[in-house]
């Protein structure tokens, strides 16, 4: 490995609204350099290469970039085309290949203008053919996208970056869609373009190809990095405890006898469009006085088992029972009257609505109250008054209850949907994500309102990224993966990061 | 760099300050192409207000004209709050008139009290019908509701043509194309000795009423505010949201049947294929003036009438072309949609990214 710096990210940092996805994040690339970026979901990877390639503009920080002969130079941040001059190439998640295009076109697409490819096609057909016997990087040039697999469409994207000279190559989760042989192919045509002296970054949830393929590893969580290792002095349990962090003291909580069961799943499927999205034969059974975990990187199938147990989705095959009865439709109404209360994943998107006030969002489930309505007119007295005792209860805090419920915090608009829950005194309590992106405060609150829902006797079903968390209110842990449920015999973070990684002790 | 934030709670000020300055602003607009016209501006105006309140005979005429604005206004509000795009008020104008036409012409012989009810609840079912269509195949299908609603328009205006030059002609129109008479039994009544004004504004009037209160005190009217504001949250907390929207499609299509009613039963007495100006599409004009807001459809009703009758007399007494009036509507709704992008946003320039 060459010594020479290529790229040097300095203080990058980046908000959404109040959710800090990059905060003071500095990372450098050296020439020939294989750089694996690691994170949970939402830790701020793909912020990150977005802010690198020009996609968003960063609050505060700079980055600098070297020249052909070595010289650092500073980037005009917000431009994909200063990026792509400066040979910066990336290939995202999602490829952006026109299927209608063949290959040659489509490499060459954006670097000429439409007009002049006739002429230029027989020099870049020459250009990229000495490419591909560099890199042993084959593509068939002449045969039309649509027709290709995905692995040589990931060919063609890195085809393109390297025909556009660059230097510095950014792979966002290269081989979330490739088979284990089309991934080992993959990693060793960038051996052989970083022996040319390409430097690669790639964005991976895979310990095994981080460890086997890059050469120092960069770990971001919650927008911030927290630790840099050479490949060499790492292990799978080093990194997985970069990855989830350190220990934390566990929340003071009784030892209970969790009662009936009250939610079971049987043999739950649900066919999804990929193994991220479904859910397989998953049999899980939660008792009252019990708060069971589900712990796992984002995308495993957590969605689409909330999904079913909010009754937005149903199962395919297999069964859900609540509190001894059998669910036969999948609506939300009839989980609600079965008893199950729902936080939801996105709570701007699906937990409240902004253009309606506080009042009216506290009311939302419950509008065929006698207490709500009466002969189909609102009882606005009733509540407006119902509104003020929850908002007090629960402090949420904000312009009052009849103003927007937008103008709220995230933090306050979680209590509002806490209020409007845990008021009902629901059974199951499905909890999906439940202090994503609060702060210590409201995530606090939430802890205490679910163990104390536990204390009088609610089952508990808490899918949650956040490690700590999931560890700290669990009695029972259950690791998803690929739409399966395993579970974790013990509180071990460890073997638990393993296990959301795939490997199973 | 511009930077294009969401403001923190626009103040009730901007909701009613911006159409109103619109409104205003638009009329400063237009004084430009009527210079141009080489019409003194000031005179212009005169004649343009003297045409809405010089006399009781022009102050009823806009608000003849503004009756079937103040229904199609309310259909597309209704429909609107759902975020369900009712382009298709025309058409289901058309359709109401057809059904009064056809049970107001003889078919039945009642007094007024029972007649009149009748006619209006058929041309409500036919408006009904024509807008259901159109939202069951959105709810079951996805088809979008602006296509299906708006090529509605065209079949049901040639449907018409085929109908008055067959089932509904009338025998003794002299072969022209309309339908018979509406008996007089059937005919709204008149609010005032020798003026066109016609019961159809007191039945708007309720309507705009009505809609305001089940809007913002009834169950159905939280649901439809839910559905149209957040389908995804609606339908997470348990509202059916297909069932809010057909039943939004249903009522709005039935206030657009009435304002066809209103139009054939009230003013004309007979149906003809120049019924409307285009009082559907008006319609939108009107509902997005007001804010969706079913009070504001009756104040943006009468504005938008007061152009059209004040820019008739304008152009007789001027010599300038009467399209005035359409280029002061087409102008206010342009700064409506401005105004109300302006009291949400906040535009601010930045330094960074230009480095």
């Amino acid at each position: 490995m060459a010594n020479t710096r290529v790229l040097s990210l300095n203080n990058l940092s980046k908000r959404f609204g109040s959710v800090v996805a990059n905060d003071a994040v500095s990372i450098e690339l050296h020439r020939g350099e294989v750089l694996a970026l690691l994170g949970e979901n939402g830790a701020g990877k793909t912020t990150l290469m977005n802010m690198l390639f020009g996609h968003y503009m960063p609050d505060s920080g700079s980055i600098d970039v070297a020249d052909e002969r070595g010289d650092m130079h500073p980037l005009t941040l917000g431009h994909p085309q200063a990026a792509l001059d400066a040979g910066i190439g990336m290939v995202h998640q999602h490829f952006t290949l026109a299927e209608n295009l063949t290959v040659l076109d489509s490499i060459l697409l954006g670097s000429e203008s439409l007009w002049s490819w006739r002429h230029k096609r027989k020099a870049a057909r020459e250009k990229v053919g000495r490419i591909m016997v560099r890199t042993g990087l084959v593509a068939p040039l002449d045969e039309q996208v649509g027709k290709l697999t995905v692995g040589e469409r990931q060919r063609v994207e890195i085809l393109k970056a390297l025909y556009h000279d660059a230097r510095i190559l950014v792979l966002d989760e290269p081989t979330a869609v490739l088979t284990p042989q089309e991934a080992d192919a993959l990693f060793e045509n960038i051996g052989a373009m970083t022996k040319d002296g390409l430097s690669v970054i790639f964005i991976s949830h895979k310990l095994r190809e981080v460890l086997a393929f890059s050469h120092r590893i960069a770990v971001l969580r919650h927008g911030q990095l927290v630790g840099e290792i050479a490949t060499s002095d790492a292990d799978e349990r080093v990194i997985a405890r970069m990855m989830v962090g350190a220990d934390t003291p566990a929340t003071p909580r009784d030892a209970m006898e969790p009662g009936a069961p009250v939610l079971e799943l049987r043999a739950a499927t649900v066919k999804g469009d990929s193994a991220r999205t479904s859910l397989h034969a998953a049999d899980l059974t939660i008792h009252a006085h019990e708060i069971v975990g589900i712990a796992g990187v984002s995308g495993n199938g957590q969605s689409v088992l909330a999904r079913m147990v909010s009754g937005l989705a149903s199962p395919d095959s297999g069964e859900m029972w609540v509190s001894g009865d059998r669910i036969n439709r999948f609506t939300p109404p009839v989980l609600q009257k079965a008893g199950v209360g729902r936080i939801p994943e996105d709570r701007h998107h699906d937990g409240v609505i902004g253009a309606m006030s506080v009042a009216e969002n506290l009311v939302i489930e419950r509008l065929s109250d006698s207490d709500v309505q009466k002969r189909g007119f609102l009882l606005h007295k009733s509540i407006r008054r119902h509104a003020e005792e929850l908002c007090k209860e629960y402090d949420v805090r904000g312009p009052g209850i009849d103003a927007d419920a937008r103008l709220l915090s995230g933090g306050n608009i979680q209590k509002l949907i806490l209020a409007r829950v845990f008021e009902c005194m629901p059974d199951l309590i499905l909890a999906n994500q439940p202090t994503r992106g609060l702060d210590l405060g409201a995530a606090a609150e939430v802890s205490r309102r679910l163990l104390e829902a536990r204390s009088r006797g609610a089952a508990v079903l808490l899918i949650s990224e956040d490690l700590d968390e999931v560890l700290a209110l669990s009695d029972r842990i259950i690791v998803i993966h690929d739409g399966q449920l395993h579970e974790a015999h013990s509180k071990d973070r460890e073997a638990i990061g393993l296990m959301m990684a795939g490997e199973h002790a | 760099m511009i930077r294009i934030e969401p403001r923190e709670a626009p103040s009730r000020w901007w909701t009613i300050g911006v159409p109103m300055a619109s409104a205003l602003l638009a009329l400063l607009l237009a004084a430009i192409p009527l210079m141009a016209a080489g019409a003194n501006v000031f005179e212009a105006y005169a004649h343009m207000a003297k045409g809405i309140f010089g006399s009781t005979f022009a102050f009823t005429e806009m608000l003849t004209r503004a009756t079937p604005l103040i229904f199609t206004g309310l259909a597309a509000t209704l429909a609107f709050r759902a975020k369900l795009w009712n382009i298709g008020a025309e058409g289901q104008l058309y359709l109401g008139a057809m059904a009064a036409v056809t049970v107001g012409t003889g078919l039945i012989d009642a007094p007024s009290l029972i007649l009149i009810p009748i006619i209006l609840l058929a041309g409500a079912a036919a408006g009904a019908a024509g807008m259901a269509g159109p939202a069951y195949l959105k709810t079951r299908f996805g088809a979008d509701e602006v296509v299906t609603t708006l090529l509605l328009n065209f079949i049901i205006l040639i449907f018409l043509q085929m109908m008055l030059e067959g089932p509904l002609k009338d025998p003794m129109g002299m072969g022209w194309p309309q339908s018979e008479p509406i008996v007089d039994n059937g005919i709204l009544p008149q609010l005032m000795p020798r003026m066109r004004l016609h019961a159809g504004l007191i039945i708007a009037l309720v309507a705009a009423a009505i809609a305001h209160v089940m809007l913002s005190n009834s169950v159905w009217g939280f649901k439809l505010r839910a559905v149209g504001e957040n389908a995804a949250a609606a339908l997470h907390a348990g509202i059916g949201v297909k069932r809010t929207m057909m039943s939004a499609a249903i009522v709005s299509g039935a206030v657009a049947g009435i304002a066809g009613v209103s139009e054939v039963a009230g003013l004309r007495g007979y149906l003809t294929t120049d019924l409307s100006p285009g009082f559907g599409y008006t319609g939108i004009v009107v509902a997005m003036l007001a804010g969706l807001s079913p009070i504001g459809v009756v104040i943006s009703a009468v504005f938008i009438a007061s152009v059209f009758v004040g820019a008739d007399t304008m152009s007789r007494a001027m010599g300038v072309s009467s399209y005035l009036a359409d280029l002061v509507v087409a102008l206010s709704l342009i700064c409506v949609l401005i105004g109300g992008f302006i009291a949400r946003y906040r535009i601010t320039r930045t330094n960074k990214g230009d480095a």
